[in-house]
C-alpha cells in the first residue's frame, strides 16, 4: 500500500467505526447499575444475615460465622448453577452477581459441568480454572505485592 | 477468460441445476419461532438423546441430510457428494455425519457463510456434470458454539445488546443436474472476497460481516447489471439487527437502495421476537434452515420468482481474537430462481 492508499484505508476505517457506533445499541447504564445494586446488595445482605445467624444462634466465633456465610453462598450458587437458573439471574443482574463470592463460585462450577464430557482429568480437571484462573493468579499476586509493601511501610 | 463467467466475480450456471428437495432439523427454541411448523423436525431436547452436545449436533446434521434424500425419493447411498460444514473445530459435526452417511465428502468451512459456499460448489459439480445428486448442508448448535467461541453454558455473564444467538439446527438441500422436478434452480453466484473493516468486538459480528455483504452485493450488481428490483428478495444470512442496518447504510453510500421490505435477514426472522435474543440469530444453521424451510418453499409455490441468497460469515477464531486480531468477514451470493 502506498501512502495515499493508507490514508484512504484509515479514513474508511474511521468512517465505518462511526457507523458501527451509530447503529450498535448502547447498554442502559442507569438500569444496569440499579439492577446490579439491588441484586448485589441483596446477596450481601443475605451473607450478613447468615453470618449473624451463625454468631448469635449457633454461637460461632466471628471468623467462623463469616466463613459460614461464604460457604452457604457458594453452595447456593453452585446449586443454582447446576439446575440452570444462575445464568438467567446473572443476565438480569450483571455485576450484581459477578462481584460477590457468587460470581467466583459460578465461574468454577460452570466449566466443571461444561467440560465433563471430556472426562474427569482432561475435561473437568484441566478446564476447571479457565475462567476463575486469572482471578486467582492476579488476586494472589497482588496480595503478595501488598503484603511486601505492608512489611516495609506499616500504616 | 473462462466461459460461464460474467464480470469480475460472478459465475453463471448454463444448465441451472435444480434443488430437488430441502430439509431442516432444528432445536426447540427455533421451533417456537415463526417458521416452527415449516421445519421437518423440531427436536425437544438440545441433547437429542446423545452423550454430548457435539454428538447431538452431528446427529441433527445426519438427520437433516437423510430427510432431504427421503423427500427427494433418493437413497442416501446414491448421493455422489456431500458438501458441507459447521462451526466446530475441524468441522467435526459434518465429518461425523459423513462417517455415518457413507457418501463422498468434501468438508467446508466458511463460518456462517458455509451454506452459500456449499451451494455454489454443489452447483458447479452438478452443472459441470461431475456429480449428481449432491447434498449441500450446513449446521450449528447453540451449546457447542458457546463453548467454542465464548463461555461455558451456565456461566453467568451478561450478553451484549449487539450479541447474537447461535441457531441449533441443520439445513440441507439436494442438488441435481436433472432438474425437471426441482423446487428451484441455481442460475448464478458471486463469490465474495474477505473484507475486514477493523471490528474486533467478537460480540458484534453483524458489524464485522456487513462490509463483506455490501462488497459482494455491489460486485454482483456490477457484474450482472441487475439492481435490487430484479429480485423478489435479497436475503442475508445472519447480519442481525446491527449488521442489517449497517448493510443498508453502506449500500446507500454506494448509491444502491435496499429497502427493508426487499431485504430479509434470516437471523432476524428465525426466533420468536418475544425471546430475549438481542440482535438476532446466527450460526451456519441459521441461513441453512431458513433456506430449506421457508425460502425454497416460497419459490416452489411461485410466490417468488428470483431471490439472491447470501449467507454471511465472520471468520473469527477465539485464538486470533484474543491476540487482538480483527474479524474478517465473507459473504457469497447465490441466485435462486423458480421453474425454468
Amino acid at each position: 500500500m502506498d501512502k495515499n492508499q493508507q490514508t484512504d484505508r484509515k479514513a474508511a476505517l474511521e468512517h465505518y467505526a462511526e457507523l458501527v457506533h451509530r447503529f450498535t445499541p448502547k447498554s442502559h447504564l442507569a438500569q444496569g447499575c440499579l439492577r446490579a445494586f439491588w441484586v448485589g446488595g441483596s446477596i450481601c445482605m443475605l451473607g450478613q444475615a447468615i453470618a449473624d445467624v451463625g454468631a448469635s444462634w449457633l454461637k460461632l466465633t466471628t471468623t467462623s460465622s463469616l466463613m459460614l456465610a461464604s460457604v452457604v453462598l457458594v453452595f447456593l450458587t453452585a446449586l443454582l448453577t447446576g439446575i440452570g437458573i444462575f445464568d438467567k439471574i446473572a443476565q438480569y443482574a450483571g455485576a450484581g452477581t459477578v462481584v460477590p463470592i457468587t460470581g467466583f463460585a459460578n465461574a468454577m462450577v460452570s466449566p466443571a459441568m461444561e467440560f465433563k464430557p471430556e472426562g474427569w482429568v482432561l475435561g473437568t480437571g484441566a478446564r476447571l480454572f479457565t475462567i476463575a484462573g486469572p482471578v486467582l493468579v492476579f488476586g494472589i499476586s497482588s496480595s503478595v505485592v501488598v503484603g511486601v509493601l505492608y512489611y516495609f511501610i506499616r500504616w | 477468460m473462462p466461459q460461464n463467467r460474467i464480470g469480475e466475480r460472478t459465475i453463471l450456471f448454463p444448465h441451472a441445476p435444480g434443488i430437488l428437495a430441502a430439509a431442516a432439523v432444528v432445536g426447540p427454541k427455533e421451533g417456537k419461532g415463526p417458521f416452527g411448523q415449516a421445519f421437518d423436525l423440531v427436536i425437544d431436547d438440545p441433547m437429542y438423546g446423545q452423550e454430548s452436545y457435539e454428538q447431538a449436533e452431528h446427529a441433527i446434521y445426519r438427520e437433516a441430510c437423510q430427510r432431504c434424500c427421503q423427500k427427494a425419493g433418493i437413497e442416501t447411498r446414491d448421493v455422489q457428494a456431500l458438501l458441507g460444514g459447521d462451526l466446530l473445530n475441524q468441522i467435526m459435526a459434518a465429518s461425523l455425519a459423513a462417517r455415518e452417511l457413507e457418501v463422498p465428502f468434501l468438508g467446508l468451512y466458511g463460518a456462517c457463510s458455509t451454506m452459500s459456499e456449499s451451494l455454489i460448489l454443489g452447483a458447479i459439480l452438478t452443472d459441470g456434470g461431475y456429480a449428481s445428486p449432491v447434498i449441500c448442508a450446513a449446521g450449528s448448535h447453540f451449546c457447542t458454539a458457546e463453548r467454542q467461541y465464548r463461555f461455558p453454558l451456565e456461566y453467568g455473564g451478561q450478553r451484549s445488546l449487539a450479541a447474537q444467538w447461535t441457531v441449533t439446527g441443520t439445513g440441507a438441500c439436494l442438488l441435481s443436474g436433472e432438474a425437471e422436478t426441482a423446487m428451484a434452480h441455481i442460475t448464478g453466484a458471486t463469490i465474495g472476497q474477505v473484507v475486514d473493516m477493523g471490528i474486533n468486538d467478537a460480540s458484534n459480528m453483524g458489524a464485522a460481516m456487513a462490509p463483506a455483504a455490501a462488497n459482494t452485493l455491489l460486485r454482483h450488481f456490477q457484474d450482472t447489471g441487475r439492481t435490487p428490483e430484479d429480485y423478489d428478495k435479497i436475503i442475508t444470512g445472519d447480519l442481525g439487527q446491527v449488521g442489517s442496518d449497517l448493510l443498508r447504510e453502506l449500500l446507500k453510500e454506494s448509491g444502491i437502495t435496499l429497502t427493508k421490505e426487499k431485504h430479509l435477514d434470516c437471523g432476524l426472522e428465525i426466533f420468536d421476537p418475544k425471546d430475549d435474543i438481542h440482535a438476532g440469530g446466527s450460526g451456519c444453521g441459521c441461513s441453512a434452515s431458513v433456506l430449506a424451510s421457508h425460502l425454497l418453499p416460497r419459490i416452489h409455490k411461485g410466490e417468488w420468482q428470483r431471490i439472491l441468497f447470501m449467507a454471511t460469515g465472520a471468520l473469527l477464531s477465539p485464538t486470533t481474537s484474543q491476540q487482538g486480531e480483527t474479524i474478517p468477514g465473507v459473504a457469497h451470493a447465490v441466485v435462486i430462481e423458480g421453474g425454468k
